[in-house]
């Protein structure tokens, strides 16, 4: 214990960190090992062959690219809003700031079903879409929708904050120098906000590739062509094929656990930016 | 906390001409990200009412109080309010010995509290099947004793609470961290006990932030859809929540019912929001207060 924990006169540590480690190890740890296990009593060469399935690959590439697709379009989005936020007054403001984290409260079934009717053929916004041609509802584009509005908040509420720390006296001596206010925020403002953005990015993305419960019912759920990976995993498991479900899961979790680091390291980034700045 | 420092020369409105956009700018901004805000978020939750009352209130009556959503409603509270409790306790714990005291490995720690956030909600559920399931590693021996865990309410609760570990833990820590150690440090040494020190002292220094955690905690444990659907089993009117309800009635194609469901969790999203505004306002001004004394 000596060099394990610095000397403190309060109470409770052996309790609360022996408290602490035993339920983290009965709900997360434990079960998450499952996963690892189960997949290890597969030879190496079933488990290629299980996760390199075309109907899974293909699976892969839409979760991925959608779900890029959306981050990116948020990372747009985000950077707009929390700018038009921190910077701009106009009626309403206090609101619409409050209903940014929406999609962190609304159960994703709700959403899933409410993009659906909207999307589709006779809905408010599909019935203008669909004689352009553009088919949203059962199509890769309603699941970039639905990833779209899952992902929303992540981007805007990293960098909130950031914009909000930003003194105006960089941007007077900028303009000072002779900057234009374009000038100002692309070499200016934008290299501090950086960081953060991909964040934020990187949270709405890592969000976005886990996501079932809204994409589920506007995604029409096509093999080869519409269908997400945990979709795949969940029919897997309905077919009582658990060690084909267990593999890409694992699959997933190795890709969120990258993510995850990948987070880490960018927050880690952006903390030592903004402090500088 | 910086200060400005003003310059008898620059006035303010040449301060303002320099650091903002010309009004064109300003207002076409603002537009862009409102237009943004109302196609992904405002037409969407307008549309759950809307298709909920599109039939008439009797119908939607009738949906909300149809057995089958009553039981669902139920077994919704009650798995809340299991998860919510016990990630509560998780939460302070975990909090007072990553905020009160300084350890090796403590950074690993906090990235193991956060990784249910990370994990597809789909991976939640099934990890849980595979520790408790008919083929899982504990399977034969539940089985054996006649106990039900999966496609039964204790998988439920126990998803619920995998994926909702982080909520409180995550709004305590860096919050009971920038509170420092000096006043519990001050009971100790005037012979408070740690529970007294811990009653008297801390607990009133975070409570507006547990409740904030428990609040955004709760709304998830409420709405979770994706790892409880795994574990559950759909059994109607025995082992489904209300997310799950919604989707059966979605797919038997009875909309107004399953929107009629859904406007309640809709609600309840609202509602979460409206509290946590609150919250944040509160500590805003005391905030203010405090730098003002």
């Amino acid at each position: 214990m000596n060099n394990f924990k610095q000397h403190s006169i309060l109470p409770g540590f052996n309790l609360a960190l022996g408290f602490t480690l035993l339920y983290l190890s009965l709900i997360v740890l434990i079960p998450l090992s499952a996963a690892f296990i189960r997949t290890a009593e597969l030879t190496w060469s079933e488990f290629w062959i299980i996760v390199t399935t075309p109907r899974v690959v293909a699976s892969y590439r839409l979760t991925f690219g959608v779900s890029f697709a959306a981050a990116l379009v948020n990372a747009f989005f985000g950077l707009l809003v929390a700018w038009v936020l921190v910077r701009y007054h106009f009626p309403g403001k206090k609101i619409v700031d409050a209903l940014v984290d929406l999609p962190f409260a609304l159960p994703t079934a709700v959403a899933g079903i409410a993009l659906t009717a909207l999307y589709s053929g006779n809905g408010w916004i599909g019935q203008y879409l669909e004689p352009l041609g553009i088919k949203v509802a059962f199509t890769p584009l309603g699941i970039f929708v639905a990833l779209t509005f899952i992902g929303l908040p992540f981007v805007v509420r990293t960098v909130q904050p950031v914009l909000e720390d930003i003194e105006t006296e960089l941007e007077e001596a900028a303009a000072t120098l002779g900057a234009n206010r374009w000038q100002t925020f692309a070499h200016v403002i934008f290299p501090i906000l950086f960081p953060a953005l991909m964040t934020g990015f990187a949270l709405a993305f890592a969000r976005a590739i886990g996501e079932y419960g809204s994409v589920i019912f506007i995604a029409g759920n096509m093999p080869m062509v519409s269908e997400i990976t945990p979709l795949l995993i969940v029919t897997k498991l309905e077919q009582y094929d658990y060690s084909g479900a267990t593999a890409l899961s694992v699959v997933m979790l190795v890709i969120s656990f990258i993510l995850l680091l990948i987070i880490n390291l960018l927050q880690w980034w952006s903390r030592r930016r903004s402090a500088r700045a | 906390m910086t200060t400005t420092i003003t310059f008898p020369l620059s006035g303010k409105t040449f301060q303002q001409r320099a650091t903002q956009e010309p009004s064109w700018v300003r207002r076409f901004l603002i537009v862009l990200a409102l237009a943004f805000l109302t196609l992904f978020l405002f037409v969407p939750l307008i549309s759950v009412f809307y298709e909920a009352f599109k039939k008439g209130v009797d119908v939607y009556l009738a949906a909300i109080t149809d057995p089958d959503a009553i039981s669902a409603i139920k077994l919704t509270l009650t798995v809340a309010a299991i998860a919510v409790p016990l990630n509560l306790v998780f939460g302070i714990a975990a909090a007072w010995a990553i905020a009160k005291f300084e350890f090796r490995g403590k950074n690993l720690l906090i990235t193991l509290i956060d990784l249910p956030f990370s994990v597809s909600p789909v991976v939640s559920g099934l990890i849980y099947v595979l520790v408790f399931g008919l083929q899982g590693w504990l399977g034969p021996w539940l089985a054996e004793h006649d106990i039900k865990i999966i496609f039964a309410v204790p998988g439920i609760v126990l998803a619920t609470v995998f994926v909702t570990v982080p909520f409180i833990a995550r709004e305590l820590i860096p919050l009971m961290q920038a509170q420092g150690t000096e006043e519990e440090e001050a009971a100790v040494v005037l012979g408070a006990s740690g529970w007294q020190t811990f009653c008297k002292i801390t607990l009133p220094n975070i409570k507006w932030g547990l409740l904030y955690g428990a609040i955004l905690c709760n709304a998830r444990a409420m709405g979770e859809f994706g790892a409880v659907s795994v574990v559950s089993g759909h059994i109607r009117g025995s082992t489904n929540t209300m997310p799950l309800h919604v989707e059966i009635l979605y797919n038997e194609y009875n909309f107004a019912a399953a929107f009629a469901v859904a406007s309640l969790l809709a609600l309840l999203a609202l509602v979460t929001l409206a509290l946590k505004t609150l919250i944040e306002f509160r500590n805003k001004q005391h905030q203010t207060q405090r730098g003002d004394e």
